[in-house]
């Protein structure tokens, strides 16, 4: 039966009257209109969905939305403050790192998780740490340098 | 009938141009299936009375670029910054009928009749001008949305307030020449993404994304195999759970429910029993199907004399190459929304073709063209699959049987089993060289795959190439699955045997594969692509096997001359395939965005590897066994290698295709390397670590 969920979502206090047992994804899509979290498989296969839950990467296709109580989460549509882009948003815009743009906010939430662990990532480091994000139009090449730039900024916003 | 006045009409005051954009034949036989939509022009241009630009076409952004490079030619032609211009594509009440985006004709065969109508623009500026200036129009030049008196710097307008309060229409004649190229500010220019912003903020609105007040979401409910008949379905259950409307049109069973996981936790309800198809080709034996069901043989080239080329060989080969069905795979699946009202349907769609969805959602309601409006947000990703519009007919007959709006938006599972794949094809080439090297003959026959770019781009004196079947035309109802264009169709399958049998002659020949290639090419466009890449590549080439796993292979796409290089690590215990460097050199004529041109090239590489390494569906009697990415393997970061892009820029020859041409050469460059590496060559794609260990084993005494 549906019961209150209270979460902190981009920031602000959320309270929803949902089957906790439903999909994070389907809630934020539908209920709470944030369609920036995209359905690419539902089966946690593409990276699409992904959300950050506590700020780490999660497949909001897979989470049940009652998990998130009292956790914190971050959309494509939170990650910008004050009107001004993340370091990695920023980063992808100014490396072209996106083409068709349907991978690309859960591949921006992905990165932004992953930098929290790896301030100084190698190529390497990034290609594994993005590994489970999958993009068809191959601009591979174009994130590792976005992600790189980004790590760059972001030291030198908190050093 | 929409006239052309209809158009203007709903586009408010300003200055218009409207043009036509030539592509004979193609635009011909598919204008046939049109009734109704105007001919006399495709597309037309507004500069509004706030003296920003419009620029309405029936094409669209799905990735390739075009938002930003055909905004670059209209702001360099009529000198307004590029910010000032707005494109409006793929709107069917706005814009009139084009037949769709792809074969990477945009900037190609649309840009350069859409810079002579902004000249002729111009030209309307400049009249209007020297009436308001009173001084003669060969004194007045343009810059910045202003036109101005070249002998008195004071003396001004802006396009603006020329435009305030008029309407002015003119059909481009294509007599007013378009600017030097040599005074180029905003076209060749490397530009950024205009379309970045709204795609890394979330606020880009793909189809699944827009809502519209009481819409539903539908589930549909799907056979198991392709050519099963539906015998019974239970809805009962489903009708009884809440929310939950059940809607029968036909051979359609569908569930509706204002949410979407809903919808699908009702479609689990529906108990349906199906007589599935008892016989028919699967993966394992489709290429003998294919040969014993061929379509008649057409000859796409031929010249000299094939028996003297037999004869004049001091060795000649013979070669079967084959290529599986694969899948688009794009990251957003198909979906639509549609609503009809009082019999007028709109539908938004990810789609490759709006007025394709408009004809085949007019026929399938039965109403007239014109009472559907086909609005197409942004598409994530298509490659030729969002030329099949299946779910936005379904949208829209949903949409009429229930009298609510309706949302249809594919699962991963519904994208793989409904997909047009890339046909399986087989390729049997022979051929044969000189003594010195030099290919006497070149006989190629292309079953079931299509005749793009088929023409091999060496000095042949005595070949014929042959064709029969393919993606397009009757060529799919020889396929036991649905197929259609798949990026550079025909092409990649057609590079990958024509490249790889070039290869293993320059290895018969004892010369390196660039050496074998610049001596058998005459083209001294296509020679100039080779140089720039091995120039980049830098390696000190040698006869294959090498032991180093270096590749090359070259061709021709879209008007593209390409040539790319490869090194690749194989493992020859595994079998497995890294492929660690690409360059790839590319005279696509002139360049209008090369940041963007680069961004094709890098993505199109990409993408190929996996049609090379990995992508191939698996089917029995039309079940579809590649359900999610799970089973079906596309590229991933780990697999991406250093990619160098090498732009050659013959500006002289207009834009050349950019979105394809790049891809059509992976594959064969992928192969040679593996040859070259291991010293086996594979006849067969992809060229997976079992058919890798195959051919080792297979060679093994």
């Amino acid at each position: 039966m549906p019961e209150a969920i209270r979460f902190t979502l981009n920031g602000a206090p959320a309270e929803l009257d949902v089957d906790p047992e439903r999909t994070l994804l389907w809630v934020l899509r539908t209920e709470l209109g944030l369609t920036g979290t995209k359905y690419g498989c539902g089966e946690e296969e593409c990276g699409s969905c992904v959300v950050l839950v506590d700020g780490q990467a999660t497949y909001a296709c897979g989470t049940p939305v009652g998990s998130v109580e009292g956790r914190e989460v971050t959309t494509i549509e939170g990650l910008a403050r004050d009107g001004k882009l993340h370091p990695v948003q920023q980063a992808f815009a100014d490396h072209d790192a996106l083409q068709c743009g349907f991978c690309t906010p859960g591949l921006i939430l992905g990165a932004v998780s992953f930098l929290s662990r790896n301030p100084e990532p190698t190529s390497e480091a990034i290609k594994a740490g993005l590994e489970r994000h999958l993009c068809r139009c191959g601009t591979h090449v174009r994130v590792i340098q976005a992600v790189h730039a980004a790590a760059r900024t972001l030291k030198e916003v908190q050093p | 009938m929409t006239t052309r006045r209809d158009f203007l009409k709903i586009s408010g005051q300003g200055i218009f141009v409207v043009f036509t954009v030539d592509i004979t034949g193609l635009l011909a036989a598919r204008s046939i299936q049109q009734r109704g939509a105007p001919t006399d022009f495709n597309a037309y241009l507004r500069i509004g009375e706030d003296g920003r630009i419009t620029l309405f076409t029936g094409k669209i952004e799905m990735g390739q670029g075009i938002h930003t490079s055909l905004p670059q030619m209209l702001a360099e032609e009529l000198d307004v910054a590029l910010d000032m211009v707005d494109p409006i594509m793929g709107d069917t009440a706005l814009c009139p009928w084009d037949m769709g985006t792809f074969g990477s004709m945009s900037t190609r065969f649309f840009g350069p009749p859409m810079r002579k109508a902004a000249a002729e623009a111009k030209a309307v500026l400049k009249e209007l001008a020297a009436e308001r200036l009173r001084v003669p129009v060969a004194r007045l030049a343009t810059r910045d949305g202003t036109v101005y008196d070249t002998q008195d710097a004071s003396a001004s307008v802006t396009y603006a307030s020329l435009a305030q309060g008029r309407r002015i229409e003119r059909k481009a004649s294509g007599e007013v020449r378009p600017d030097d190229r040599a005074a180029y500010t905003v076209s060749g220019v490397p530009t950024m993404r205009r379309d970045a912003m709204e795609k890394v903020t979330g606020k880009a609105k793909f189809a699944a994304d827009l809502r519209v007040p009481g819409m539903l979401y539908a589930k549909i409910l799907r056979p198991p195999a392709h050519g099963s008949t539906l015998l019974e379905a239970d809805t009962a259950a489903a009708a009884g759970m809440d929310g939950v409307t059940v809607v029968r049109d036909g051979d359609l069973v569908a569930v509706l429910h204002e949410r979407p996981d809903a919808a699908e936790a009702a479609l689990r309800a529906v108990a349906a029993r199906w007589q599935q198809p008892d016989s028919g080709p699967g993966d394992a034996d489709i290429f003998e199907y294919l040969a014993k069901n061929a379509p008649p043989l057409r000859v796409v080239t031929e010249a000299g004399d094939l028996a003297a080329g037999r004869a004049a060989a001091a060795r000649v080969f013979e070669s079967t190459y084959r290529t599986p069905y694969w899948a688009h795979a794009p990251m957003e699946p198909h979906a639509a929304l549609a609503q009809v009202e009082a019999g007028k349907a709109t539908v938004w769609a990810s789609t490759q073709n709006p007025f394709g969805v408009q004809t085949e959602v007019a026929r399938a309601l039965g109403v007239p063209p014109e009472d559907v409006r086909v609005i197409t947000p942004f598409v994530g990703g298509g490659f030729g699959g969002k030329t099949n519009n299946r779910q936005a007919v379904e949208a829209a007959r949903l949409a009429r049987a229930s009298g609510r709006a309706v949302q249809v938006s594919w699962t991963r599972r519904e994208e793989f089993f409904y997909d047009t794949f890339n046909p399986a094809t087989i390729i049997k080439v022979a051929s044969g060289i000189d003594a010195a090297g030099k290919i006497t003959l070149w006989d190629y026959a292309n079953l079931h795959g299509g005749d793009r770019s088929s023409t091999p781009a060496y000095h042949l004196p005595n070949h014929r190439v042959t064709s029969q079947g393919g993606w397009s035309g009757d060529g799919p109802r020889y396929h036991p699955l649905s197929v259609g264009p798949w990026r550079g169709p025909g092409a990649n399958m057609n590079h990958f045997a024509m490249e790889s049998q070039v290869d293993l002659m320059a290895q018969a020949a004892g010369m390196d594969p660039v050496s074998f290639r610049m001596a058998n090419l005459t083209d001294e466009r296509m020679r100039r692509v080779l140089r720039a890449a091995a120039e980049a590549f830098g390696h000190a080439w040698k006869p294959a096997p090498s032991g180093e796993g270096v590749g090359v292979a070259l061709g021709t796409d879209a008007g593209t001359f390409v040539a790319a290089m490869a090194k690749v690590r194989a493992d020859r215990a595994t079998g497995s395939v890294k492929v660690e460097r690409m360059v790839c050199a590319q005279d696509m004529g002139e360049v209008v965005n090369p940041e963007g041109a680069r961004m094709q090239i890098e993505g199109g590489m990409t993408q190929a590897l996996g049609h090379a390494l990995a992508e191939e569906i698996h089917f029995q009697r039309g079940a579809i066994a590649e359900k999610n990415f799970d089973s079906y393997a596309i590229p991933r970061f780990s697999w991406v290698p250093e990619i160098e892009t090498v732009l050659v820029e013959s500006p002289e020859l207009g834009p050349q295709g950019g979105g394809e041409p790049a891809t059509v050469v992976v594959a064969a460059v992928v192969a040679n390397a593996v040859h070259d590496a291991l010293g086996v060559r594979l006849y067969e794609l992809p060229l997976t670590p079992a058919r890798i260990r195959a051919a080792l084993a297979a060679r093994s005494p």
